[in-house]
């Protein structure tokens, strides 16, 4: 298979006159990195890998070792559709390997691909589909501030056409390049904009968040315009996140769901969602990865606060949707808390290993939260044994700090460079004085 | 025949019965244990054909098939010999073979069709674009294009797009499309084939991802029904 598969790569390159391959692989902390090899390396590459510095990428320093491989894998090969016909480029995914063949440990990617194997080894293949929210702003100026390019986005007809048609835009490239979108809206706030995701593997959905995010900047740029996946943009409007609709399948069969049950949900879902519930404290770093991440999660704005679910309570960290026409392959369970600037990669991973914790452990599932928690006070919350996401960053890599899990899921590597990373943030940020304390206290103290 | 022609055979060690019949008919041939072994014994002019025995490994039979027919040189003539319980394994693999026997087998039978075959293999080739409605797959580039304009599929989608545009109006089961399509070292499930089409119907575009329609229940159709629905 993998070598028919090479094979059909190298005749596509050659029958569609594809000049330029790119080779797309992720840093640790998610940012898409690229290089270029001509047609004529690219069937050395697909046998050999094409090795390369890691040294300048994100998380793949090491003290020895600075050179690594990268593997493409011929499944992701597609040709950009951007790019005008005449001088073709396609990408393909790589994954990264030591110069002696063994997988590199800064790799994100294969940091999924191991966890998914251990899922894989109990039977469970993880499907996943993202809502992926982010705005567009006029090209920020020089003051940093950026401006909607709607205003509420209800009443101005012209402006809401400019993001509605780039949206429409981003979606045909989207679908070409074989992403299939489920639905998109313009959200409540100005200039914000959704777009749901149709399920797929973990591994294909981790790629396809990648593109996702890479075409919308694309298409946006080419018109003068800045989207972001910064989770919290401007102050007094809700954040983006990236809700993860997310099930279990043994074989052909939903193992989420159950028909004898209440909720429609297995044993199998109630301890993977408690596992998820039990760790979600010490995975939010990876899964909120910036300073920036704890704005959204505050009350007020639909951005989960508490660890709790819960069937339609939009308030909950795990909502469990209600599947079209009762459908069994449609049981899913929806994850809240993360944003758009996660690392897909490792994102999916610490969730996938929390999940599959609960079900090895046969943890139990608590009540279901359905009541409002964001009017209940603390020793409400105590009573219902409702704990808190973190509420920073600082306090979020503590947790992650002291998790076996997430040391295991990473692996050594990258755990180690990820808190050492994320600190740094912290201590730089920690020193800011920020427009709030000037605007509160210079004058008053 | 031209005798200094060489014909590839599976498995690697073939029945008595069969080396026999090829040597008595002044066959040149080798066995091949798997699809890279075949490449590397390959004499420069390519394989004549290939005999495929399906009876004592009939999943690494059909791999073998597959391997030799997608490969970027296909062996133009294929005959396989299934027993008389593996007819069924035929069914929608019109693709992988030229023509088969029935074995056990006779030896005078096994001559006859393979005289037929490669005198035929010799002749013009099969048609090697298949088209439906503005849709047109080159099976020898691998190139895809819609009303002539070039559609970009990955190896999977194109290989499940040429199955289902060369069997048109036909529903198949999710099952069926996975072991034909993609064979069967495939981990995934039939989910895989949901994930694929809805992929290739996305490529297709909104006006013609009802090229693939899902018959409920069931699986999938391309085109319309033979009976116009």
């Amino acid at each position: 298979m993998l070598s028919q598969q090479r094979d059909y790569v190298l005749r596509t390159v050659e029958e569609r006159g594809v000049r330029l391959i790119r080779l797309w692989f992720t840093d640790v902390l998610g940012t898409l990195k690229s290089f270029a090899i001509s047609p004529a390396e690219l069937e050395n590459a697909l046998e050999d890998g094409m090795s390369f510095d890691g040294s300048s990428i994100d998380g793949y320093s090491r003290i020895q070792e600075a050179d690594v491989l990268a593997s493409p894998d011929p499944n992701t090969f597609e040709v950009l559709p951007w790019v005008d016909s005449k001088t073709a480029e396609a990408r393909v995914f790589c994954d990264i390997h030591n110069l002696d063949g063994s997988v590199f440990d800064g790799d994100p990617r294969q940091v999924l691909r191991r966890n998914l194997d251990a899922a894989r080894a109990m039977g469970f293949e993880f499907l996943v589909a993202p809502d992926i929210e982010y705005f567009y702003f006029a090209k920020p100026g020089p003051d940093g501030v950026p401006v909607p390019l709607d205003q509420g986005g209800f009443f101005d007809l012209t402006t809401t056409d400019v993001s509605s048609s780039l949206r429409k835009e981003t979606i045909r490239t989207l679908e070409t390049m074989g992403i299939p979108v489920e639905y998109s809206f313009h959200e409540d706030a100005p200039s914000q904009q959704e777009i749901d995701l149709r399920h797929t593997d973990a591994l294909s959905m981790a790629d396809s968040v990648m593109t996702f995010r890479m075409i919308v900047k694309e298409i946006a740029a080419m018109h003068g315009v800045h989207a972001t996946f910064m989770p919290k943009p401007l102050e007094r409007v809700q954040g983006s996140g990236m809700h993860l609709h997310m099930s279990l399948f043994e074989g052909d069969a939903n193992a989420f769901f159950a028909k004898d049950d209440q909720y429609n949900l297995s044993p199998v879902a109630k301890m993977f969602m408690a596992g998820l519930l039990r760790h979600a404290a010490e995975i939010t770093a990876v899964t909120n990865q910036t300073v920036n991440s704890y704005k959204r999660l505050v009350p007020g704005f639909e951005a989960p606060v508490h660890v709790s679910w819960a069937r339609n309570n939009r308030s909950g960290l795990i909502r469990v949707p209600i599947p079209k026409r009762g459908s069994p392959s449609a049981t899913r369970i929806e994850y809240r808390s993360p944003d758009p600037a996660c690392n897909p990669y490792l994102a999916f991973s610490v969730i996938l290993a929390a999940g599959l914790r609960g079900i090895r452990e046969g943890y139990e599932l608590p009540a279901e939260a359905d009541a409002n928690l964001f009017e209940m006070d603390d020793t409400m919350l105590d009573k219902l044994s409702i704990t808190q996401l973190p509420q920073s960053l600082n306090e979020a890599l503590r947790l992650m700090e002291s998790s076996p899990l997430v040391q295991e899921t990473l692996g050594e590597h990258i755990f180690e460079w990820f808190v050492r990373n994320k600190r740094h943030e912290w201590r730089q940020y920690k020193t800011q004085v920020t427009p709030f304390e000037l605007d509160r206290y210079l004058r008053s103290l | 025949m031209a005798t200094s022609e060489k014909i590839v055979v599976f498995p690697g060690s073939p029945s008595p019965d069969l080396a026999r019949t090829l040597d008595l008919g002044g066959h040149r041939w080798k066995a091949a244990t798997s699809p890279e072994e075949a490449a590397k014994s390959e004499p420069a002019g390519g394989w004549m054909g290939a005999i495929i025995a399906c009876d004592a490994d009939p999943e690494g039979a059909w791999a073998f098939a597959r391997a030799i027919r997608k490969r970027d040189n296909p062996v133009g003539a294929v005959l396989v010999l299934v027993s008389g319980a593996q007819l069924g394994d035929l069914e929608m693999r019109d693709d992988l073979f030229d023509d088969f026997c029935l074995s056990p087998f006779h030896p005078r039978e096994l001559e006859a069709r393979l005289t037929h075959l490669f005198s035929r293999a010799h002749g013009p080739m099969r048609p090697e674009v298949v088209e439906h409605s503005g849709l047109a797959l080159n099976l020898e580039t691998y190139q895809a294009s819609f009303n002539g304009r070039p559609l970009d599929l990955t190896y999977m989608e194109y290989e499940l797009l040429k199955f289902l545009a060369q069997n048109p109006g036909k529903v198949f089961t999710r099952e069926m499309l996975l072991s034909r399509v993609w064979g069967y070292e495939y981990y995934g499930g039939a989910r895989t084939v949901d994930v694929h089409v809805r992929r290739l119907r996305a490529k297709l575009g909104e006006e013609h991802a009802n090229l693939i329609q899902t018959v409920r229940s069931v699986g999938y159709r391309f085109g319309q029904s033979r009976w116009g629905s």
